[in-house]
């Protein structure tokens, strides 16, 4: 188990470094460059130029990876070229935002949908099946963006239910500790702090989560039904078993093996999608340093966020892959 | 044949009257998978069912069991079993009668058994249900039923998985869950077709020992006369979702007065036989069938038909404890 582990830690070595070159060469495909971004207005050719010069930017591509590489590996991956400050300490800054976000979201998704797929296969073509099946349709079809900005109209701006955007509201004094809103208010008893930050967390975590509960609901639904129809849940009726010991032991235990795998490809997605929840509720995390650096061809900002979200996928993965073995006797970590 | 643990009581064990189960799909017509079959167990007996594969064997046994699948089949007629009808009983209380009063082993002891939840667990779980037993007195009595089915080192394989064991191994498994609150009834739906030939012998050997030592009633279902013959004290020949013939095992083998019986029996490769000659078998297959409604389905593979076959239904004649659905049987002297 723990050499399962290291080799798969070691795995990641290469999926980084192939990835790097991809991004770098992807980055400087792109129009434009962040002389132009940063000059505005004002650039002229030999403006441009010289700020390439500074920036390193006139150099053979790759060179330049060479370079980025060289330093990257010592820990240093520049600086914003929007801010001035290490990309590292501005991901510091914003990646409690997102975690936050983002694993809210995913236990939404998890905590609900588990459970509206079993009902759907339970159910299975009686009316609630079916509202079920349309309503993962629909949340697959719509677009966060457009489930944020709908939700906020309603939810916030019509009904006054919930704040529209940010994380804190802005008159609130809170101290920062961990970066994590809710939790810095409970580490300094100011509750007030941590309810106004789940009030600002409802919002962005339902629209981020839609897509997730909907995949989750569905894999559920499907893998709930094959597992209904097995030889091996007939012996636990044959026993005359009660049904929730049926349902529990026998059926879910089984059902939820490729749940948990959907689980862990969703957090792709779910880094995917709250770039645009952050745009939407102004959410001031990741995402919104990835919306800034694109537009601005943020080099150093960009390249360490994408690597970072590839370092945080692998190690979700390998985390599926290790409870799959625990709730799956057949599996063999080797 | 009154085996030392049968219980007091008029009449017998089961009492199937009039079964049938009836498949019914939108847009189709019904598939009557069994046709209004009767037939009873006495306490402590071997009963066998014995037909090809789609005569609806196993659906009569999962129609007994209240185990078909929830919609579409319609079940219509009786099963009687210690005074009570099964089928009108509720799922709660037939959960009840399941598993304690009815045992039932299957045909794939792999893709029977849970995969992901360790044997001992599968066997205690019934006991801790029933029997009403805490889980370590369940765990001891696991490794008794694991022992007594034939398991070396119980202790140990009581925390095995199913994929940690041998297939015949994970039948006895299967067998020990389902003996394990010493039913009155045994349901077997072809325990051995998924195994090798001398495993198939050791669990068919352990079948006959459990049933004489617990006195438990056996209901055999299986396509394989060679099964039969070596276990069951009577034996009913299924065709079709009907019972064509049934009779006392010895005079089942000795004088088959159905047709397809005789065919059963005669494609059973015999130790005597010339290896030059080409087995005998029943031409034509299930797909020929005529409905039972206006004919005798098995006419158009029968060697003996001749012209009612395939215009009347023939009759049920019973004398001296047979049964025989039949327009022109075997004659009696003639095996």
């Amino acid at each position: 188990m723990l050499r399962f582990v290291v080799r798969r830690l070691v795995q990641v070595v290469p999926t980084l470094l192939i990835l790097s070159v991809l991004l770098f060469a992807w980055l400087r495909s792109l129009p434009g460059g962040p002389a132009g971004a940063l000059l505005g207005d004002k650039a002229t050719p030999e403006g441009i130029a010289a700020l390439n010069r500074t920036l390193g930017l006139d150099q053979p591509i790759p060179i330049q990876y060479l370079r980025y590489l060289g330093r990257a590996l010592s820990g240093d991956f520049g600086a914003s070229l929007i801010s001035g400050d290490p990309v590292l300490a501005e991901i510091g800054r914003a990646l409690p935002a997102t975690i936050e976000l983002s694993v809210t979201a995913l236990l939404i998704a998890v905590l609900a949908g588990i459970p509206l797929g079993y009902l759907a296969a339970r159910y299975r073509g009686r009316p609630w099946d079916n509202v079920t099946i349309l309503g993962t349709l629909v949340g697959v079809a719509v677009p966060v963006f457009f489930l944020g900005y709908v939700l906020k109209q309603i939810f916030a701006v019509e009904l006054n239910l919930f704040p529209p955007s940010g994380r804190l509201a802005v008159d609130l004094d809170a101290t920062r500790v961990t970066g994590f809103a809710i939790l810095d208010g409970l580490l300094t008893r100011e509750f007030d702090a941590s309810a106004d930050a789940i009030a600002h967390l409802v919002l962005p975590a339902i629209a981020l989560a839609t897509i997730p509960l909907a995949v989750i609901v569905r894999i559920t639904r499907a893998s709930v039904l094959d597992v209904l129809d097995s030889d091996f849940v007939r012996t636990a009726n044959a026993k005359g078993l009660a049904p929730g010991t049926v349902r529990g032991r026998h059926v879910l235990r089984n059902a939820l093996l490729p749940v948990s795998t959907t689980i862990g490809l969703q957090t792709g997605l779910l880094l995917a999608g709250a770039v645009l929840t952050e745009k939407v509720f102004n959410w001031g995390g990741l995402g919104t340093l990835i919306a800034e650096g694109i537009e601005r061809r943020d080099y150093p900002r960009l390249q360490a966020i994408v690597l970072l979200g590839a370092l945080i996928y692998v190690i979700v993965n390998l985390l599926v892959d290790l409870s799959y073995a625990l709730i799956d006797p057949r599996v063999r970590l080797r | 044949m009154t085996p030392a643990g049968a219980r007091s009581g008029d009449g017998p064990l089961l009492d199937v009257r009039d079964l049938s189960v009836r498949f019914t799909r939108r847009g189709e017509p019904d598939t009557v998978a069994v046709d209004g079959i009767s037939f009873d167990i006495e306490p402590g007996e071997v009963v066998g069912l014995v037909g090809e594969s789609g005569c609806g064997k196993s659906v009569t046994s999962l129609a007994i069991m209240g185990l078909l699948p929830g919609r579409g089949p319609k079940v219509g007629g009786e099963v009687r079993f210690g005074g009570d009808d099964l089928l009108a009983l509720s799922d709660s209380a037939l959960r009840e009668r399941r598993g304690r009063d009815l045992g039932m082993v299957f045909q794939d002891p792999l893709s029977s058994l849970n995969p992901v939840v360790p044997v001992g667990v599968q066997i205690t779980e019934a006991l801790t249900r029933h029997r009403g037993m805490d889980k370590k007195a369940a765990r001891t009595e696991a490794i008794t039923l694991l022992e007594r089915v034939g398991i070396p080192d119980p202790a140990r394989r009581v925390t095995s998985y199913p994929h940690q064991m041998s297939g015949g191994m994970r039948q006895r498994a299967l067998i020990a869950i389902a003996l394990a609150c010493r039913p009155r009834l045994l349901i077997a739906d072809e325990p051995t077709t998924a195994l090798d030939v001398t495993i198939q012998a050791q669990i068919l050997e352990l079948l006959r020992e459990l049933v004489a030592e617990t006195g438990t009633a056996l209901m055999m279902i299986t396509h394989d006369l060679g099964v039969v013959a070596g276990l069951c004290d009577r034996v009913n020949v299924l065709y079709a979702g009907r019972i064509v013939e049934r009779a006392e095992r010895h005079r089942l083998f000795a004088t088959p007065r159905h047709p397809y019986t005789h065919g059963l029996i005669g494609s059973i490769p015999r130790l005597d036989s010339d290896p030059e000659l080409e087995l005998p078998a029943i031409p034509g297959s299930v797909n020929d069938n005529l409905p039972w409604d206006t004919a005798c389905a098995f006419a158009p593979r029968c060697p003996r038909e001749i012209g009612r076959c395939t215009e009347v239904t023939p009759g049920v004649e019973t004398a001296a404890s047979r049964l025989l659905r039949c327009h022109n049987p075997v004659p009696a002297t003639s095996a």
